[in-house]
């Protein structure tokens, strides 16, 4: 069982009641659940989409995109079915933040699902699980089976005469099904490629129908956003990145874990007060700010740095997934550059050349250049690989894999020299095994 | 859609709105460079070649999804643009193996051309490139992984274009590979579309693969000889030791009426004119009653003399002749004239595939009720009743798909069983077996959805084979005729077999009707025909009846394999004195006189007709030593029963200023071009009587319907055509007789007896018989 | 057809039901695929070519489509693996905290390479992406059951735990 963690600095709304039992949907329904449906569907929906446009709350699937913003774009008319769809595929390395929301409080999950469906006028909602995530789909299975019970899913909810449907769905092994279309490819049983856009999902989604799809941790924010009102959860964050974030700290810090803290939250801060500091009291050396595709930040870009969406981007990195994965003074940055890119490079999907081939070759150049065999025109050639990706692939998967590395090349080109100049890697870790050439 | 206008490099373009700026650029001229894009399929912007910048918009764009709108502004050659390209070829050619010396697509490579294009002088990759072996599918496909750029035409190609789905893509990632149906092998209609969509050699030919490059054979545009579909083939033609030997064969000149397509017989079954088998010298029956091999000379000697005997001493009725559904419309033609003005017979005919002469009856007096291949492609809606298109009218059923895919048309199909195009029907009637002389009279009756949905079809093209013979041929068609108040809305096809059976029937290979079904008992018909009989003469069947009986002197059989398809005991033909005009020792020739061995479609030059009534052009691409065009036996015939061949063929009439080819280019492209020159000036050189085209001015002249548009004819356009009968004058008892039709019925991998001479074609045969026996294992 | 393997059912009548279900309740048949494909194989062990005829037939979809599918999916297998297959995450957050050296000890406590499985066929074991735990790195997941927080020295207690699962019971997640 994750290990929960806390420190004083939090503001606890999504997960205030993790730890509570909040799975069972009576102990959910006494800590305030289904409250916020009731007061939606007294409300109407034009309220709750101002609701959330003014509540600041921005996606938290990585891009930051507005929420209210995006449920606007669904046309009120629809020849085809409009659906809900939950994003639950958690894949970014670094990232494990939705775990603990499925494990603890699914039911906020389905609330917010609901909300969702009340506002842009659809019946059915979809919550796509990571397949790994077996046990929290059992969770989750549990509580939309109790939600049915009791009336809150179903033909005619909570007595209203409307109309909500939720299934939960089990990705199998695929990071790339996290990209919005893709997982609608995936929930289509189809292979997780993603779609053309235009049209963008909220016009053309799921079985051609308009969709919403948000992040679990998007949705899980609905239902508090409502009970406690948009101005009160904007006021926790900073302008234009309304409430809090689900923060997971790790890597080489002292406590890491899951922490709730405020939009903006300075990160040398969470690094040193909330993450406990460096891990054996050694040096920081870098820090990954939003899961393993935003690019590295070195100690001195983090003096000042608010973690929200604006800051963040402007400070050369993005807030992603909110995943802040520590790096101390010990770590050898290619072998870190390389188990980076090896990831993406596992996990391209293969459509389009310049992110197939791209991750392909960097992981090939990268092993090499890792055990000891590296060439001078290497350095360059990885930047211009990177560099070469940006931009062109055909969905951010390609963009996730470049952005990193060029951060690595450009910040780190000392420690690559010197893989040239001596040991294959300065910091190789007694008793580790190097990675060999494939 | 309305116009927009919008500007590209500066240059002001306008095209229909949504129009796809790739299509919109290269009509205007400007090359986007493209992988994955292919016309008529489905987009998926996934190599990335296409990348233009639009103003205002912060990625770069892929120009095969962008479509365009009034006042957009785009950029496709900056350094940006160029850099992008570059590196997207660096990034491809970094897995490549770059096996372009021994590669079959090299020097037609699209990677190739746009490495030369737009690619980096050197490499920037220096670790170890993915390998896997080459993979064998089929006898047809070959898979070699490591040149494929997954572009994904294959996989669409088949799927959508085809509807078979026998390809598919697995793992992920740059593991990603392209796999056949059934694991290993590949279970389909093998009809090799995916290795022509194929951009690089990854695709390769099982009949092609390492015999050559592209650059060493001669391209000849020619007509493909099996089905009555005629689709336009270009034949690869390396020169030998014995003439020209065709190596391959695609549709690179997509300009014909089959577009982007070829089934398994066009492309692959070629190999049967290099067949060890074929006959290569003129064989006669010696004293000892067997066939021995003789010159040509000797051989046409014995033959004419033999036939004037007999006419001379008996009469032209006494002779029998028998016609080809693969010659040449001249041949036929030539064949019939010959038949009646020398041998004085009327006693010719073929073996009928289907009842065209109903046809022509049932639209006597019509005009524009014929339907082009064209007319289908186009049409907004189509009823097909019976047969099974996808095995028997490939292209038929390419055509159809596609237009349904591609316009939305509404496909209607009536049969007594599924057939695989129901899959693409709007609506589809089931007749209970042996009904379809009745389904004129239910779709008069109009009361089933059916009947309802077709008549509130503003236009309707009627497709039908040989289900439909005689009245009821003429029962359907006189629904259609009636059918809505526009006389505008209805075309009719008619499906018959082969290459040019519909040429056949048009030539006048009939013992009752003479060319464009004019009956022979017709006054005045054909009046500067000297010696025509004036009564119809014997049909096949009596004709053998009558050989039978020792009543036939003579029977000249010219590419026919008689005795096989009537199931002839060849005892029968003892007493009549043979000959055969054939590519083989079929059954007929062993049993024949004189035996001259004749040149295949793919070695001459005429035209031929297809089923729907479209004339093409067909030119010599091959040459074998020893063999000679039907065309030129005839005449030579002809010569040796001391016949003037001007009266034959009117050679040197019309063209007085020859060229005879001092001013033409060495390349085949360029002389046709010349030809088509020297037609409009009225130069065109018919310096001799083996010049088939030089009968092609009497066709004209003669046959009704056959006035076509000889400029776009000889161009190597499909020119349509259609029977002219006039009213009450095709005769209606003969054509009901109804052992006078027998259906070939070829499936994609049989084509009469010229099939069996196919090595291709039967490894393919035996390939997918394997693979179904497997299917039903399961 | 006579009484041999091909006509043995393919599933448990358990998932069959479970299965029935599963495709009547997606508003298109298809989007059942991936989970059953993935129950399938937690019954099976792997997707053999029985499994996914089965699958297909179910589905309304050729083998090859099934197979297009399943290829893309990196915790599907086509051949079989241990009863308990061990994934040891090395991505990023494990790799700091030593998500290397608990791979390396479960090689030499199983004696076993990657993608190796034991001869008794009771461990498999394979390096895999992140699992989703990054935050109590470095984690593990034997089947479906999650590790976390380990140390190289816990190997032989997960492995016994798996071993002697009556002792054990309950202990898992
Ligand atoms: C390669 C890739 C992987 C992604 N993975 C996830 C994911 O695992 N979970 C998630 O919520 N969003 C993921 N996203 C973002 C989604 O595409 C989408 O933006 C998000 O689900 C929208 O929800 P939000 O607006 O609530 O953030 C991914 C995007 C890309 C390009
Ligand atoms: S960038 Fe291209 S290959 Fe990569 S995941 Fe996206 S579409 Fe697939
Ligand atoms: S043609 Fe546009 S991406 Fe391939």
């Amino acid at each position: 069982m994750p290990r929960l963690v806390s420190h004083p600095d939090e503001v606890k709304i999504v997960s205030s009641r993790f730890g509570k039992g909040a799975a069972n949907i009576d102990r959910y329904l006494e800590l305030g659940g289904y409250e916020a449906v009731r007061k939606c569907l007294a409300q109407g929906p034009e309220w709750i989409i101002e609701e959330m446009k003014a509540s600041g709350l921005r996606g938290r699937g990585g891009a930051g995109f507005s929420t209210g913003m995006k449920w606007s774009f669904v046309p009120k008319q629809s020849a085809k079915p409009k659906y809900i769809l939950v994003n639950g595929d958690e894949s970014e390395p670094g990232t494990c933040k939705d775990h603990l929301i499925f494990l603890h409080d699914p039911h906020s999950i389905i609330e917010g699902a609901i909300i969702a469906g009340l506002a842009v006028g659809a019946k059915m909602g979809f919550i796509y699980l990571r397949g790994e995530y077996r046990y929290l789909i059992e969770i989750m299975e549990r509580a939309v089976a109790d939600a049915y019970e009791r009336g809150f899913l179903g033909k005619n909810i909570f007595g209203s005469g409307n109309e909500f449907q939720v299934i939960t769905q089990t990705g199998a092994g695929a990071y790339e099904v996290g990209e919005e279309s893709a997982l609608m490819e995936s929930l289509e049983g189809k292979r997780g490629v993603p779609r053309i856009r235009p049209p963008f999902p909220a016009v053309v989604g799921l079985y051609g129908g308009p969709t919403v799809i948000n992040n679990a941790e998007t949705m899980a924010n609905v239902p508090h956003i409502i009970r406690m009102g948009a101005a009160a959860y904007a006021a926790v964050g900073t302008p234009r990145n309304g409430g809090t974030r689900l923060f997971g700290i790790s890597g080489h810090v002292e406590r890491p874990g899951v922490y709730e803290l405020p939009m903006g939250y300075n990160l040398k801060k969470m690094i040193y007060e909330v993450g406990g500091g460096v891990r054996g009291g050694r040096k920081l050396k870098a820090v990954v700010p939003g899961g393993s595709s935003t690019p590295v930040l070195l100690p001195e870009e983090i003096e000042n740095l608010g973690m929200d969406f604006d800051q963040v981007g402007k400070a050369g990195s993005m807030l992603g997934s909110g995943g802040v994965v520590v790096i101390d003074d010990r770590t050898c940055m290619v072998e870190f550059a390389l188990r980076t890119i090896s990831f993406y490079q596992h996990e391209s999907c293969g459509w389009c050349i310049p992110c197939r081939e791209g991750t392909d070759w960097l992981k090939k150049s990268l092993t090499r250049f890792h055990a000891g065999f590296g060439t001078a025109s290497d350095i360059d050639n990885i930047q211009y690989l990177a560099e070469n990706m940006l931009g062109r692939t055909f969905c951010p998967l390609g963009d996730a894999a470049a952005m990193p590395t060029l951060g690595f090349v450009k910040k780190f080109r000392q420690e690559f020299e010197d893989h040239l100049n001596g040991k294959p890697c300065p910091y190789a870790r007694e008793g580790v095994p190097q990675l060999t050439v494939v | 859609m309305a116009d927009v206008t919008f500007i590209v490099d500066g240059k002001k373009l306008t095209a229909p709105a949504g129009t796809l700026l790739i299509d919109a650029c290269r009509k205007a001229g400007i090359e986007i460079p493209a992988f994955c894009y292919y016309p008529g399929l489905s987009l998926q912007a996934a190599c990335r070649m296409c990348l233009v910048r639009q103003e205002k918009v912060p990625k770069l764009q892929t120009a095969c999804t962008t479509t365009v709108a009034e006042g957009q502004i785009f950029y496709t050659s900056t350094p940006e643009i160029e850099q992008a390209r570059k590196a997207m070829i660096e990034l491809l050619l970094g897995n490549h193996p770059l096996d372009c010396p021994v590669c079959d697509a090299g020097g037609e490579c699209e990677l190739q051309d746009m490495t030369f294009k737009y690619g980096a002088g050197e490499s920037r990759m220096v670790d170890v490139k993915r390998h896997r072996d080459e993979q064998q599918w089929s006898p047809a496909v070959f898979y070699d992984r490591p040149r494929c750029i997954l572009c994904y035409r294959c996989i669409r190609m088949c799927g959508e274009g085809m509807d078979v789905w026998a390809l598919g893509i697995h793992n992920r990632g740059a593991n990603s590979v392209i796999v056949p149906n059934d694991g290993h092998q590949l279970d389909c209609e093998q009809c090799g579309m995916c290795i022509d969509v194929c951009p690089v050699g990854a695709l390769t030919s099982g009949t092609y693969r390492y015999k050559t490059r592209p650059w060493e054979m001669s391209h000849v545009s020619t007509v493909c000889t099996h089905c009555g579909d005629g689709c336009k083939v270009t034949l690869g033609v390396r020169s030998t030791a014995e003439g020209a030997e065709i190596v391959r064969a695609d549709n690179r000149d997509k300009s014909g009426i089959n577009g982007d397509f070829l089934c398994a017989k066009g492309r692959f079954s070629f190999d049967f004119v290099a067949s060890a088998d074929r006959l290569t010298e003129p064989l006669v029956r010696n004293a000892q009653g067997k066939l021995e091999p003789a010159t040509w000379e000797h051989a046409i000697r014995v033959a004419a003399r033999k036939l004037k005997e007999i006419r001379d001493a008996r009469g032209g009725s006494a002779i029998g002749v028998i016609g080809s559904n693969r010659t040449t419309n001249e041949e036929n033609y030539l064949l019939q004239k010959f038949a009646r003005t020398v041998l004085t017979t009327n006693n010719i005919d073929h073996a009928r595939s289907t009842d065209y002469a109903a046809f022509a009856r049932a639209l006597a007096g019509t005009e524009g009720k014929t339907a082009s291949l064209r007319d289908i492609a186009a049409a907004s809606a189509i009823l097909l009743v019976g047969g099974n298109p996808t095995e028997e009218h490939p292209l038929l059923a390419w055509l159809l798909r596609t237009n349904v895919r591609l316009n939305r048309a509404k496909l209607y199909v009536a049969n007594s069983q599924p057939i695989k195009l129901d899959r693409q029907a709007k609506a589809t009637q089931r007749l209970p077996v042996g009904s379809y002389k009745d389904l004129a009279a239910f779709l008069v009756q109009g009361e089933s959805d059916f009947s309802k949905a077709l008549a509130a079809e503003e236009s309707l093209v009627v497709i039908f084979g040989e289900e439909f013979r005689g009245d009821a041929a003429e029962n359907l068609v006189a629904w259609g005729l009636k059918r809505g108040p526009n006389p505008d809305s209805v075309r009719f096809a008619y499906l018959g077999d082969y290459a040019n059976s519909r040429g056949a029937a048009d030539m006048g290979l009939f013992p009752d009707l003479l060319p464009g079904y004019v009956p022979v008992t017709a006054p005045g018909a054909f009046a500067e025909y000297a010696n025509l009989p004036a009564t119809p003469g014997k049909s096949m069947p009596q004709m053998l009846e009558a050989a039978a009986k020792g009543e036939l002197g003579a029977l000249l059989v010219v590419g026919a394999d008689t005795v096989s398809r009537s199931s002839l005991d060849s005892a029968a033909l003892k007493n009549t004195f043979v000959v055969v005009q054939d590519l083989f020792l079929t059954e007929t020739a062993a049993v024949a006189d004189v035996v001259l061995p004749a040149a295949s479609l793919y070695e001459k030059s005429g035209t031929v007709t297809n089923t729907y009534g479209d004339i093409q052009m067909v030119r010599k691409a091959a040459d074998r030593a020893g063999v000679k065009p039907d065309f030129e036996i005839l005449v030579r015939l002809a010569g040796a029963m001391g016949v003037d061949v001007a009266t034959l063929v009117p050679f040197s009439k019309r063209g007085t200023t020859g060229d005879l080819g001092q001013s033409r280019g060495a390349q085949a492209g360029e002389a046709d071009r010349h030809a088509v020159w020297l037609e409009a000036n009225g130069l065109e050189p018919k310096l001799s009587p083996f010049d088939p085209l030089a009968v092609f001015d009497e066709i004209a002249r003669l046959v009704p319907g056959y006035t076509v548009d000889r400029i776009n004819l000889f161009a190597g356009n499909d020119v349509h055509t259609e029977p002219r009968a006039t009213p009450g004058f095709v005769p209606v008892g003969a054509i009901q007789s109804p052992s006078l039709v027998v259906p070939a019925h070829d499936t994609l991998f049989t084509s009469g007896t010229l099939g069996c001479y196919s090595t291709t074609l039967r490894q393919l045969e035996e390939h997918q018989s394997k693979e179904l026996a497997k299917a039903a294992a399961d | 057809m006579s009484a041999n393997s091909e006509t043995l059912p393919v599933f448990s009548s358990a998932l069959a039901t479970r299965f029935d279900a599963l495709v009547e309740k997606y508003p298109v048949k298809r989007s059942a695929l991936v989970p059953m494909l993935l129950y399938a194989q937690d019954e099976v062990g792997y997707l053999s070519d029985a499994v996914i005829a089965e699958v297909a037939r179910r589905i309304g979809i050729t083998e090859l489509e099934v197979r297009n599918v399943a290829t893309y999916y990196s915790m599907l297998r086509f051949k079989p693996a241990g009863k308990f297959n061990i994934q040891v995450c090395t991505n990023i957050a494990c790799m700091l905290r030593g998500g290397y050296e608990i791979y390396e000890r479960f090689q030499q406590e199983l004696g076993i390479g990657p993608k190796g499985v034991t001869p008794d066929g009771l461990f498999s074991l394979e390096e895999v992406e992140c699992i989703g735990a990054c935050c109590w790195a470095p984690a593990i997941q034997v089947n479906y059951d999650f590790h976390d927080e380990l140390d190289p020295d816990l190997v032989p207690g997960i492995l016994d735990q798996y071993r002697n699962p009556i002792q054990n019971k309950g202990k898992n997640a």
